[in-house]
């Protein structure tokens, strides 16, 4: 029972994209076959390529920076993450990724806004003239990214000093006898112990910025001039909007290979490093 | 012992980036309590008199008793139906030898990857043929087999890890596997469940994208997509918008501020795991 739910409603599908993927349909008339005619279609539109390159400067924001950022604080910590009255820290941290992303979108459309949002606020108090944040073809993509790296660098902390708490004290004290310091502690002691929840942030990050929707969704429906096209959003409007099926299930197939090769070469190096 | 000076850099670093984690969301609850007025007066000053009554507005003028409902019998079928069959399809593959376990398990390993994106498309045709796109089955049946993958590695986690010999013991009073699982398992199991059960219930609750797509009557419409099109509407309205951000927000936090350390241990430990 399980496995035919299952089956029939996650593997089916997904199966059944990739064999669209292969089809010219208009989701009305019978599909006709056209091999991989879609995928050179997508690999020709700028549209296309522009929402993936998209995706990847989101990589940036959503993984590499609250990656660095809380491996950084991990090293600043790390003697005192054992702390009982670290958890509270934990609980705070932990709250904007839990809350729908839509919200989210709400929130921090609202705080970029030239009209009473608060960082505009700041701009006009220092005598500035108000700036559409979000309306800017330079600045909407990085200021969608910050909301990214908001809600990732807690998640991210969050792994890491539960992954510090696991490792053993000896080492750190015998890196201590041996004369480390803190740099050499962390290099040696914490970044090692830290091996499976890096690999952790580092999927869950990057699969998170590879299919961002929601809050583009609601911040900036892609624009202006496309800057913030996504390929989640490019999938939804060739497949339900212009009725290209085919094309629309052969850019949700580039996409699920991408996270997945992502996923392996990940994965790969961290057991070659072990 | 751990040196006062590190213990107290490790609470600023700790304080200042967990204000960072909640101030946009303490700013959104005070903007929802105040005037359009008086926002214009300036985002940062606390409201003068706490308008309670945004919330009824927004309440009734974005038609969110429909939504409510609906977000209501969508997470909870799917979360009851989830957890009930990970519980047994988790412990018939971490007690029991069948032909084709291993190949099984890797299939359904291959569901915890599927991003909704690589599903959707057919499902929309799917549903559309069996006449259920616009019902909460259009919502809930996907959602079930997506969350089943999880749900079912996150159980067999727990299972294998668990001593046998309370088993053989059932065994000889009598109990079938069953009667086993139900009496010496389950109420065993309860935190392991309990995670699974929040991490659902924020999953669905929070889902967006097969909402907006396999679903286009206001009937069945979920909060998430009833505050985007809201948001469409009373876009210069930002004290009601908040407002209605943090009612759909309230119920994932209030499970949040009881739970917080199951949720913390299914994202951590679920991940770092698998």
């Amino acid at each position: 029972m399980p496995l035919v739910i299952y089956t029939a409603f996650a593997f089916i599908p997904f199966a059944a994209t990739l064999v669209l993927s292969l089809y010219d349909w208009d989701g009305l008339t019978s599909p006709s076959f056209i091999g991989l005619s879609n995928f050179a279609d997508l690999a020709r539109d700028a549209v296309f390529r522009n929402a993936l390159g998209n995706n990847f400067s989101f990589t940036i924001f959503y993984s590499f920076i609250p990656i660095t950022l809380a491996l950084f604080l991990a090293a600043l910590i790390a003697d005192s993450a054992r702390l009982r009255s670290v958890r509270i820290y934990r609980l705070l941290l932990f709250v904007p990724y839990v809350m729908p992303m839509v919200v989210l979108g709400v929130i921090w459309r609202w705080i970029y806004s030239p009209l009473s949002g608060p960082v505009n606020a700041v701009i006009t108090a220092t005598g500035r003239d108000p700036f559409p944040i979000l309306g800017d073809t330079t600045t909407a993509l990085p200021a969608i990214g910050l909301v990214g790296t908001w809600v990732m660098y807690g998640f991210a902390m969050i792994l890491f000093i539960a992954g510090i708490q696991k490792i053993d004290t000896a080492l750190y004290d015998a890196a201590r006898v041996d004369g480390a310091n803190r740099l050499k502690r962390f290099r040696f002691v914490t970044l090692p112990g830290l091996r499976n929840e890096i690999t952790v942030a580092l999927i869950v990050t990057l699969a998170t910025a590879l299919r961002v929707f929601d809050l583009v969704f609601v911040m900036t429906r892609g624009g202006p001039a496309r800057s913030t096209d996504v390929v989640a959003f490019y999938i939804f409007r060739t497949a339900f909007n212009n009725r290209e099926v085919g094309l629309g299930a052969a850019a949700a197939a580039v996409l699920v290979g991408i996270i997945f090769v992502a996923s392996l070469v990940i994965l790969r190096f961290r057991t070659s490093e072990s | 012992m751990i040196p006062m000076r590190s213990r107290v850099f490790t609470h600023v670093v700790l304080a200042v980036f967990s204000f960072v984690a909640l101030a946009p969301i303490v700013m959104m609850l005070f903007t929802a309590l105040k005037s359009k007025e008086e926002l214009a007066a300036g985002p940062f000053k606390l409201p003068t008199e706490w308008r309670w009554g945004n919330f009824m507005d927004a309440w009734s003028q974005g038609g969110f008793s429909t939504a409510a409902k609906a977000s209501l019998i969508v997470a909870v079928v799917t979360v009851v139906a989830t957890v009930v069959l990970s519980v047994i399809a988790g412990y018939g593959f971490s007690r029991f030898e069948f032909r084709g376990k291993r190949p099984l398990f890797l299939f359904l390993l291959l569901g915890v990857m599927l991003p909704t994106e690589a599903l959707v498309i057919p499902l929309f045709y799917m549903f559309d043929a069996l006449g259920i796109l616009n019902t909460y089955w259009a919502l809930i049946l996907p959602q079930v087999a997506q969350s089943l993958a999880f749900g079912t590695f996150w159980m067999a986690a727990f299972f294998i890890q668990a001593p046998s010999e309370l088993e053989d013991a059932a065994a000889i009073d009598g109990c079938t596997p069953l009667g086993t699982l139900w009496r010496v398992w389950v109420p065993l199991a309860k935190p392991a469940i309990t995670t699974l059960v929040v991490l659902i219930f924020m999953w669905t609750w929070n889902e967006f994208l097969l909402a907006l797509i396999l679903v286009q009557n206001e009937a069945v419409r979920t909060l998430p997509v009833t505050l985007s099109f809201f948001q469409g509407r009373y876009i210069s309205n930002v004290p009601l918008l908040a407002a209605a951000g943090a009612m759909i927000a309230l119920p994932v936090l209030i499970l949040y501020a009881f739970f917080s350390r199951r949720f913390i241990e299914g994202v951590t430990g679920g991940s770092v795991k698998g």
